[in-house]
C-alpha cells in the first residue's frame, strides 16, 4: 500500500512529506529528480518510476510533483487515482492548491493526509465527510478558535462514515432549499490540413450543487438518454435503475459534486462549432513567410461562440511575426515561439481573422513542421451533443426545492493541423 | 494568521524555546507548541530531542491536541522506544472509551508505533476492537492487524488475529469486509503459500453482496480478491461476471480497471459461441476508451494495460483506433504509448489512416517521438501486407526530407522490410545509397552494410560502398564491424573476381588486428569456409534466411496470459511478471489464466492425487535432481534422424546463425557423445495401435461409473496431466499419461508450441528407473510443430531398459530435447501399467505363496468411500490385470483373493474384504518385495475410484 508522500515544487524541493508506515528517507527522490531532469518539461516526468527497493508513482498538478512511494505491488491507478484525490482536497480546502497555501496551512494538511489514509490503506476520501473531521480553515475560525480555545478538529464520529449514504452527512438544513446542474461538454477534435474532422469526441460530465434539506432523494431524467451508452456514476446513483429505466436515481451528497460523466465518440453525433481557414507558407528561397487564419461558426445551432483564443507553438525557425488581428489582441513570445489571439466573440457577419508575416532565420532552410493551432471557445447555453435533461423530481421531503439546469460547450483539446 | 508562523525560529535555539512551551500550564499554548512541532516535523527537521515533553500532553480531552500528539508519536517512538513505553498506558484506557472515534483512533495509532514492546501491549486492545460493536472501530482494527504483521508476524499468528481477520470477511457491514480483504490481501503477499483467502462460492457471494455497498477504494480491494478466484464452471464464471459489470461505469480508474482484469480472466472460462461472451466483449471497450480522458498519469497506466488487452483480445478494440490518435499536446510517455496500440489495432481496414496519421507525426518536433513514428511505419509495412508498398513510398518521401534522424531511422525499417518481402522493394535501393554519408548512427549504418552485401549484384558499386566504409574499421562499433565483415563476404561469393583483394583486406583486419573475440572468431569461420570449400561457404553465407514477421516484437503467449492475471498491477505497468522485478521475489504467486474447459475432467491426475498435492506442486514432490540428475546429463541427446549426418547439418545450421554472430552451433556438432547409448531404435512397428486409447478414456470412464462393471479390456487410464510447463521449457508445454493396452505400455504425450518460433527435431530419453521403462521407439513427430500447434503422440515403452532403483519406487526422469534446448522433468507412473496379463495364479499356488511368504512382509491399507459390491471390484480390478482368485463369504464379509504379476516377475498377493453396506475396504498385501505394497495399494485406489 502507499507507504510515503512527498511534495516537490519545480524546483526541485521536497517542502513536505508524510509516512504512513516507516520512514523512507527523503534520498529515495534522488531518482525522481534524475527523472525529471532527463524530462524536457514538467509534464513529461514519467509517472511510474522504479528504484531499487520502492516505485515512485508521481501525478503533476498545480506546478506541484505528487510523489507517492511504494514497496509492493499495488495497482497504480489506485495510487494515482488516490493522489488526485489529494490535489482535489488541498483545493477544496484551501481554495487553491499551490506551495505557499500548503505551508500555510501546514498542520491541517498533516492532519487531513492522516484521516485520508491509515496504513496505507484509504480511510476517508469523501470531502464531505473530511470536513466533518477536520474543519477548513476561514479567517473566522481561526479567530474564534484563538478566543475560545476550541479546535478545528470534530470530536463525533462523522455520521456518514457507516451508514448506507457514506457520502451524506445527516442533519442537514438549509433555509433555501436548491439544486442546480451544469451540463458541461468538452470536445476533443484532431482537424486535418483540408477542414475535415480525423477524431471528435465529447467529454461530458453533469456537475451538480445540491443543498437541500434532510434525506432527498433525486431522479432526473433525459429526453434522449439513449446518448448517454459509455457513463460513469458518483457512487450514489442507483445503477440498477439506470440500466432498467435509464432514470438517474440518487440521494445526492450535500454539496458540490460529479453526478456522472459521459462519452461520446460516435462520429456523426459530434458536430464541430468552428472551422479555421489557414494559409501558413514558408518559402525555401526567401526569409520571409506568409501567415494568415480566419475563424468562424460552423454548426452552432444559432448560439454565440464566445471566449474564443488561438495558440500555436511556430516553429525553431520563425524569429518574429508581424500580424494585425481584425479583432482581439495579440501576443507572440520570440523565446517560446508561441503565438497567441485572443479574439472574443465570433460574429458570424465579420469573420475575425489574423494576417501578416513572419520572418525567419536567414539563409537557413524551411522548417520541417507545421504548427498546429490549438483552440479554445465557450458556448452558452448548449450542450453540443443535443443532451437535454427532461424533468428532476424529488421524493422523500416536503418542501419545494428551487431546481435549475445550465448547459455549457467547451473545446477540450481542439487542435487543427495546418 | 497561517501555519507559516510556525516556521519561525527566534535566536535562542528553537528547541529549547519549544520544550519550554511544552512545559507551560496553559492549554492553549501547549497545542501552539505541539503544532510548531508537528510543523518542523513535515519539513523534515529532528525534532526528537523533544519526546518526553510532547508525551506529556498526550493525556487530554482535547481531541486536536491528542490527534497532534499520536502524529508526532508515530514518527518518533522508533528513535526513543523505551519513551514509547510511557504512552502504552494512555493508549490501553483510550481503548475503553465510550467515544468510538477515540477507541478507533487509538488502536490505530498504536499499531503504527514500530516497537516490539509495545506491540505486546497492544494484543488484548486489539483483541477487544476486533470485536467492537461499532463497525468504525472494527474496520480499524482490521487494518490494524496487518501492520502488527508487519512488525511481528509470529505475534500475529499465535494470538490467533488470521482467524478472527478471516470471520471479519462475513461481517455485516461492508466497510469492514473491505477493510479485512485488503488486511489479509497485505498478509497473504509476504506468505504466499499460506492459505489466508481461502475462497469458495459462499465467501466470494459474501464479496459480492459487500462489492455493491462498500467505497470505491473497497472496491478494489475485493475485486482484486476476487481476480484470485477459480471458479468451478463457466455457470459460475458468467454469474461472476455479470455482477461486475456494473463497475465498468464506476468515476474510479483504479475500479473499472480492476473489473477488467476479473472479466478478462473469467472470460477465457467462458464458451465463444456464448451470446453472453459477446456482450462482455461489447462492454469492455467503453470503459477502456474513457480511461483514456482522464488525467495523463492514469492514461499512460491504462494504455500500459490497453497494449496486453489487445493482444490478449483484439477484437475489443478493433473499431476504437481513432482513440489512440496523438495530441500534439499529449505528454511524450502517453504519445510513445498510443502508437504502440494504434499498430497492434493495424489492419487492412483502417491501414490508410494510420498510415496519414504516422507522416504526421513523423514531422513533429520531439525526436524520439518522431523516430518511434517512422518505425511504427515499417512496422505496420510487415503486419499489413497490402500496405507494405504505400508504407515503402511513405518511407522514401520521408528520406526526402533529409532530416538526420529520419532517414536514419527509415533506413533501419527499410532492412526488415526488404528481409520480409525479398526482391520486392529493390528498386528503392538507389535512393537509399544516396544518404549513405548522412548516416552516423551504428544500427543505421549495420543496416545500410547490410542491404549492400544482401544486394551486392544489384549495386555496380557495391565494392566501393563497402571498401568506404572499411577505411576507419576500427572505429566502427562492433555491430557495423560484423555486418561489415559478413556483407563483404557475400560480395565476394557474390562476385569473386573483382573482389578479391577487399576481402583479404576485411579477414585480416577482423582476425589479426582486432581483439574482439565474437569479430575475430567469425573472421576465423569465414575465413576457413572459404579456404576449404567455397562451394559450402556459398551455401552458408547466401542460405535463404527465414523471413521475419510482425510477432517478434508480441508478448510470449505464455507470459502474456500470466500478465492478464496481473492487469491493473505493476506487472502490468511493466510487461514483466512479478517474479521478475518485485523486491526480493517474496510473495510471487504464479498466476495463469483458468482452462476453458469448465467440465470435472480438471487437471488433477491419479499420479499426483495419493499425494495429495495440487498439481502445480507435483515436480517439487518428487525428489530427484542430484546425482540422478547427472546421468541424465551425461545422456546424449543426439536428433533422431541421424543420418549422413556432419557436413550437411553443419551447414544448416551455421547458415542460420551467422547473422547472430555465434560459433557454438559449428562446435556443436563434433561427436561428443560417442560412448552414450545408442538413440537409433527399431525402425518397425513404431506406431502402436492404440492411439485411440487416451480418447476412450474418459468414455470408459463413464461406463464404469454407471455399471460398475469395466467393459473396456485396457486399464484404467488416467486423463492428462502437466508434466512440463512451457515456463520452464522455453515455451514447450508436455502433458502425458501412461496407459496399457493389450500387453503394451505406452506414454501418451500431448506436446504444444507456447513459443514464436517453429520447434522440430524432437527427442525422448529417460534415466535409469525401478522397472527399466524405456522408449520401444523414437518420438515422432512428424511435422514442425509451429506456434499454438498441439501434437498427440504415443510413444510405446517397453520394460527392457536398464534397472535403477529410484526413490520413490514409480518415479521417472525424462529428458526431452527440441531444436531450442532440452528440458527435463521427473513425473510418477501409476503401477497397474505394469500388471501384466498373465497374472493369475492358481489357488493351490497362491495358498502355499500366501503361507510362505513372512509375516512381516504383509502390509495392511484402508481403501475408503468405495461404493462398489465385490463383483463390481472384482471385474474392474480383472480389467486391469488384477485377478480374483477365490472369493469367500465369512460372517457376512467377502473376502476376495487376488493376485496380479508385474512386468519384472514380482508376484503380489492381495486379500480384499468387503462388508456389505461399509464403503471402506481392508486390503492385505503380501509380496516379496514390500516396498513394492504402497504402490500396488495406490493402484487399487486410482482403479477402484475411476
Amino acid at each position: 500500500m502507499i507507504h510515503s508522500l512527498f511534495l516537490i515544487n519545480s524546483s526541485g524541493d521536497i517542502f513536505l512529506e508524510k509516512h504512513w508506515k516507516s520512514v523512507v528517507s527523503r534520498s529515495v527522490c534522488d531518482y525522481f529528480f534524475e527523472a525529471q531532469e532527463r524530462a524536457t518539461e514538467a509534464e513529461n516526468v514519467p509517472p511510474v518510476i522504479p528504484t531499487p527497493h520502492h516505485y515512485l508513482l508521481s501525478v503533476y498538478r498545480h506546478k506541484i510533483f505528487f510523489v507517492a512511494v511504494i514497496q509492493t505491488e499495488v495497482p497504480p491507478l489506485f495510487v494515482i487515482e488516490f493522489l488526485h484525490r489529494v490535489v482535489d482536497t488541498f483545493q477544496d480546502y484551501f481554495g487553491v492548491c499551490s506551495e505557499p497555501v500548503i505551508k500555510d496551512n501546514v498542520v491541517v494538511v498533516y492532519e487531513v493526509l492522516e484521516e485520508m489514509l491509515d496504513n496505507g490503506f484509504p480511510l476517508a476520501t469523501e470531502s464531505n465527510i473530511l470536513k466533518e473531521l477536520i474543519k477548513p480553515p476561514t479567517i473566522l475560525r481561526t479567530v474564534v478558535n484563538t478566543i475560545t480555545g476550541s479546535t478545528n478538529v470534530g470530536d463525533q464520529l462523522p455520521t456518514g462514515q457507516l451508514s448506507v449514504v457514506p457520502w451524506r452527512r445527516t442533519g442537514v438544513k438549509y433555509t433555501n432549499n436548491e439544486a442546480y446542474f451544469d451540463v458541461i461538454e468538452e470536445i476533443d477534435a484532431i482537424i486535418d490540413k483540408s477542414g475535415s474532422t480525423i477524431t471528435a469526441e465529447i467529454q461530458g460530465v453533469i456537475d451538480a450543487c445540491v443543498k437541500l434539506t434532510g434525506m432527498p432523494d433525486l431522479t432526473l431524467s433525459f429526453m434522449n438518454p439513449r446518448l448517454l451508452d459509455d457513463v460513469s456514476f458518483h457512487p450514489c446513483v442507483r445503477f440498477k435503475r439506470w440500466e432498467s429505466e435509464r432514470i438517474l436515481s440518487f440521494i445526492p451528497p450535500d454539496g458540490n459534486f460529479r453526478l456522472l460523466s459521459y462519452h461520446v465518440s460516435a462520429q456523426n453525433l459530434v458536430a464541430i462549432p468552428v472551422y479555421v481557414k489557414h494559409n501558413i507558407s514558408f518559402r525555401d528561397s526567401s526569409s520571409l513567410g506568409r501567415f494568415e487564419i480566419t475563424v468562424g461558426p460552423k454548426q452552432t445551432m444559432g448560439k454565440t461562440i464566445e471566449g474564443v483564443t488561438v495558440t500555436s507553438q511556430l516553429p525553431r525557425g520563425v524569429l518574429n511575426m508581424s500580424l494585425v488581428p481584425s479583432q482581439g489582441a495579440h501576443t507572440f513570445d520570440p523565446v517560446t515561439k508561441m503565438l497567441s489571439w485572443d479574439v472574443g466573440k465570433i460574429n458570424p457577419q465579420k469573420l475575425p481573422s489574423l494576417k501578416g508575416t513572419m520572418s525567419l532565420q536567414a539563409g537557413a532552410s524551411k522548417p520541417d513542421e507545421n504548427p498546429t493551432i490549438n483552440l479554445q471557445f465557450k458556448i452558452q447555453q448548449l450542450a453540443i451533443s443535443g443532451l437535454k435533461v427532461n424533468r428532476l423530481d424529488m421524493y422523500g421531503e416536503k418542501y419545494k426545492p428551487f431546481k435549475g439546469i445550465k448547459y455549457m460547450t467547451k473545446a477540450g483539446k481542439f487542435q487543427v493541423r495546418t | 494568521m497561517t501555519d507559516s508562523k510556525y516556521f519561525t525560529t527566534t535566536k535562542k535555539g528553537e528547541i529549547f524555546e519549544l520544550k519550554a512551551e511544552l512545559n507551560s500550564d496553559k492549554k492553549e499554548k501547549k497545542k501552539e507548541a505541539v503544532k510548531k512541532v508537528i510543523a518542523s516535523m513535515t519539513v523534515g527537521k529532528d525534532v526528537s530531542a523533544l519526546f518526553p515533553d510532547v508525551v506529556n500532553c498526550m493525556q487530554t480531552d482535547n481531541l486536536e491536541l491528542k490527534k497532534l500528539v499520536y502524529l508526532y508519536l508515530m514518527n518518533y517512538a522508533k528513535s526513543q522506544p523505551d519513551m514509547a513505553i510511557m504512552a502504552v498506558n494512555t493508549f490501553v484506557k483510550d481503548c475503553e472509551d465510550p467515544n468510538p472515534l477515540i477507541r478507533a483512533l487509538a488502536v490505530r495509532t498504536m499499531g503504527c508505533i514500530r516497537v516490539d514492546k509495545i506491540t505486546e501491549y497492544l494484543c488484548e486492545p486489539l483483541r477487544k476492537c476486533l470485536k467492537d460493536e461499532d463497525p468504525y472501530v472494527r474496520k480499524t482494527a482490521a487494518v490494524c492487524v496487518a501492520k502488527l504483521h508487519d512488525i511481528n508476524a509470529q505475534l500475529v499468528e499465535d494470538q490467533g488475529f488470521l482467524d478472527t481477520l478471516k470471520d471479519l470477511i462475513s461481517d455485516s457491514n461492508p466497510m469492514v469486509v473491505a477493510n479485512a480483504v485488503a488486511a489479509l490481501s497485505e498478509i497473504a503477499e509476504s506468505h504466499p503459500s499460506s492459505n489466508l483467502l481461502d475462497l469458495n462460492p459462499q465467501s466470494i457471494n459474501k464479496l459480492l453482496t459487500a462489492l455493491n455497498e462498500c467505497t470505491e477504494w473497497g472496491q478494489i480491494f475485493i475485486l482484486d480478491c476476487l481476480a484470485n478466484y477459480t471458479p468451478k464452471d463457466d455457470r459460475e464464471a458468467q454469474s461472476i461476471c455479470e455482477r461486475v459489470t456494473p463497475r465498468l461505469s464506476h468515476a474510479n480508474s483504479a475500479v473499472v480497471l480492476s473489473a477488467v482484469k476479473v472479466l478478462m480472466k473469467f472470460m477465457e472460462m467462458l464458451s465463444k459461441d456464448l451470446d453472453y461472451y459477446g456482450t462482455l466483449l461489447k462492454k469492455l471497450a467503453p470503459p477502456l476508451v474513457t480511461l483514456l480522458s482522464a488525467e495523463p498519469e492514469l492514461q499512460y497506466v491504462a494504455l500500459r494495460n490497453i497494449n496486453l488487452i489487445v493482444q490478449k483480445r483484439p477484437e475489443v478494440l478493433k473499431h476504437e483506433m481513432k482513440v489512440f490518435f496523438v495530441k500534439y499536446n499529449d505528454p511524450i510517455y502517453v504519445k510513445l504509448e498510443k502508437l504502440d496500440i494504434m499498430i497492434r489495432l493495424a489492419s487492412q481496414a483502417n491501414i490508410a489512416q494510420v498510415l496519414a496519421e504516422l507522416k504526421e507525426y513523423a514531422t513533429e518536433v520531439d525526436v524520439d517521438f518522431v523516430r518511434k513514428a517512422v518505425r511504427a511505419i515499417g512496422r505496420c509495412a510487415i503486419k499489413v501486407e497490402q500496405s507494405a508498398e504505400r508504407c515503402v513510398s511513405t518511407l522514401l518521401d520521408l528520406i526526402q526530407t533529409k532530416v538526420n534522424y529520419v532517414v536514419q531511422e527509415a533506413i533501419v525499417v527499410i532492412k526488415d522490410i526488404f528481409r520480409k518481402y525479398p526482391n520486392k522493394y529493390e528498386s528503392v535501393i538507389a535512393t537509399l545509397c544516396e544518404n549513405l554519408d548522412s548516416l552516423d548512427e551504428p544500427e543505421a549504418r549495420a543496416a545500410m552494410i547490410w542491404i549492400v552485401g544482401e544486394y551486392a549484384e544489384r549495386i555496380d558499386n557495391a565494392d566501393e560502398l563497402l571498401e568506404s566504409f572499411l577505411e576507419g574499421f576500427h572505429d566502427e562499433s562492433t555491430q557495423v564491424q560484423l555486418q561489415l565483415l559478413t556483407a563483404i563476404v557475400k560480395l565476394f561469393l557474390k562476385k569473386p573476381t573483382e573482389t578479391q583483394e577487399l576481402v583479404q583486406q576485411v579477414l585480416s583486419l577482423a582476425t589479426q588486428d582486432s581483439d574482439n573475440p565474437d569479430l575475430r572468431d567469425r573472421g576465423y569461420i569465414y575465413w576457413r569456409l572459404l579456404s576449404t570449400d567455397p562451394v559450402a561457404a556459398k551455401e552458408v553465407v547466401l542460405a535463404e534466411k527465414p523471413l521475419i514477421s510482425e510477432e517478434t516484437d508480441l508478448i510470449e503467449p505464455t507470459l502474456l496470459d500470466e500478465l492478464i492475471c496481473y492487469i491493473g498491477t505493476l506487472a502490468s505497468v511493466y510487461h514483466k511478471p512479478p517474479s521478475a522485478f518485485v523486491e526480493g521475489g517474496r510473495g510471487v504467486v504464479h498466476k495463469s489464466l483458468p482452462p476453458r474447459t469448465a467440465s470435472s475432467e480438471s487437471t488433477e491426475s491419479p499420479e499426483t492425487a495419493p499425494a495429495g498435492a495440487p498439481p502445480g506442486e507435483q515436480l517439487d514432490t518428487v525428489p530427484t535432481q542430484g546425482d540422478l540428475l547427472g546421468d541424465l546429463l551425461n545422456l546424449d541427446l543426439g536428433p533422431p534422424v541421424s543420418g549422413p549426418p556432419l557436413a550437411t547439418s553443419a551447414v544448416q545450421m551455421g547458415a542460420v546463425d551467422l547473422l547472430g554472430g555465434g560459433l557454438d552451433s559449428l562446435m556443436g556438432d563434433e561427436p561428443e557423445g560417442i560412448g552414450a547409448p545408442s538413440f537409433v531404435a527399431p525402425p518397425a512397428a513404431a506406431v502402436p495401435a492404440n492411439l485411440g486409447a487416451p480418447m476412450g478414456s474418459g468414455l470408459s470412464d463413464l461406463f464404469d461409473l454407471t455399471s460398475g462393471v469395466g467393459t473396456l479390456s485396457g486399464s484404467y487410464v488416467a486423463p492428462k496431466a502437466v508434466w512440463l510447463p512451457a515456463m520452464k521449457a522455453k515455451g514447450l508445454e508436455i502433458s502425458g499419461t501412461f496407459t496399457r493396452q493389450a500387453g503394451s505400455i505406452s506414454m501418451d504425450l500431448q506436446l504444444t508450441n507456447k513459443a514464436l518460433q517453429v520447434m522440430t527435431d524432437f527427442a525422448i530419453q529417460f534415466n535409469r528407473n525401478s522397472f527399466g521403462l524405456a522408449p520401444a521407439a523414437p518420438l515422432q513427430v512428424h511435422a514442425p510443430l509451429s506456434p499454438t500447434q498441439t501434437v498427440e503422440i504415443s510413444l510405446p515403452l517397453s520394460t527392457a531398459g536398464s534397472v535403477m532403483k529410484t526413490e520413490p519406487l514409480n518415479s521417472l526422469q525424462v529428458a526431452v530435447k527440441n531444436n531450442i534446448d532440452v528440458f527435463y522433468f521427473s513425473t510418477l507412473y501409476p503401477l497397474h501399467i505394469l500388471f501384466v496379463e498373465d497374472g493369475k495364479m492358481d489357488r493351490q499356488v497362491f495358498l502355499a505363496t500366501w503361507k510362505d511368504i513372512p509375516n512381516e512382509n504383509e502390509a495392511q491399507f484402508q481403501i475408503r468411500d468405495c461404493p462398489l459390491n465385490a463383483e463390481a471390484v472384482s471385474s474392474r480390478l480383472q480389467s486391469s490385470s488384477i485377478f480374483t482368485v477365490a472369493r469367500r463369504n465369512v460372517e457376512g464379509q467377502d473376502m476376495l483373493y487376488q493376485s496380479l504379476k508385474l512386468t519384472n516377475g514380482i508376484w503380489v498377493l492381495a486379500e480384499l474384504r468387503i462388508q456389505p453396506g461399509n464403503p471402506s475396504f481392508t486390503l492385505s498385501l503380501k509380496c516379496r518385495a514390500p516396498e513394492v505394497s504402497q504402490h500396488v495399494y495406490q493402484a487399487y485406489e486410482t482403479i477402484l475410484k475411476n
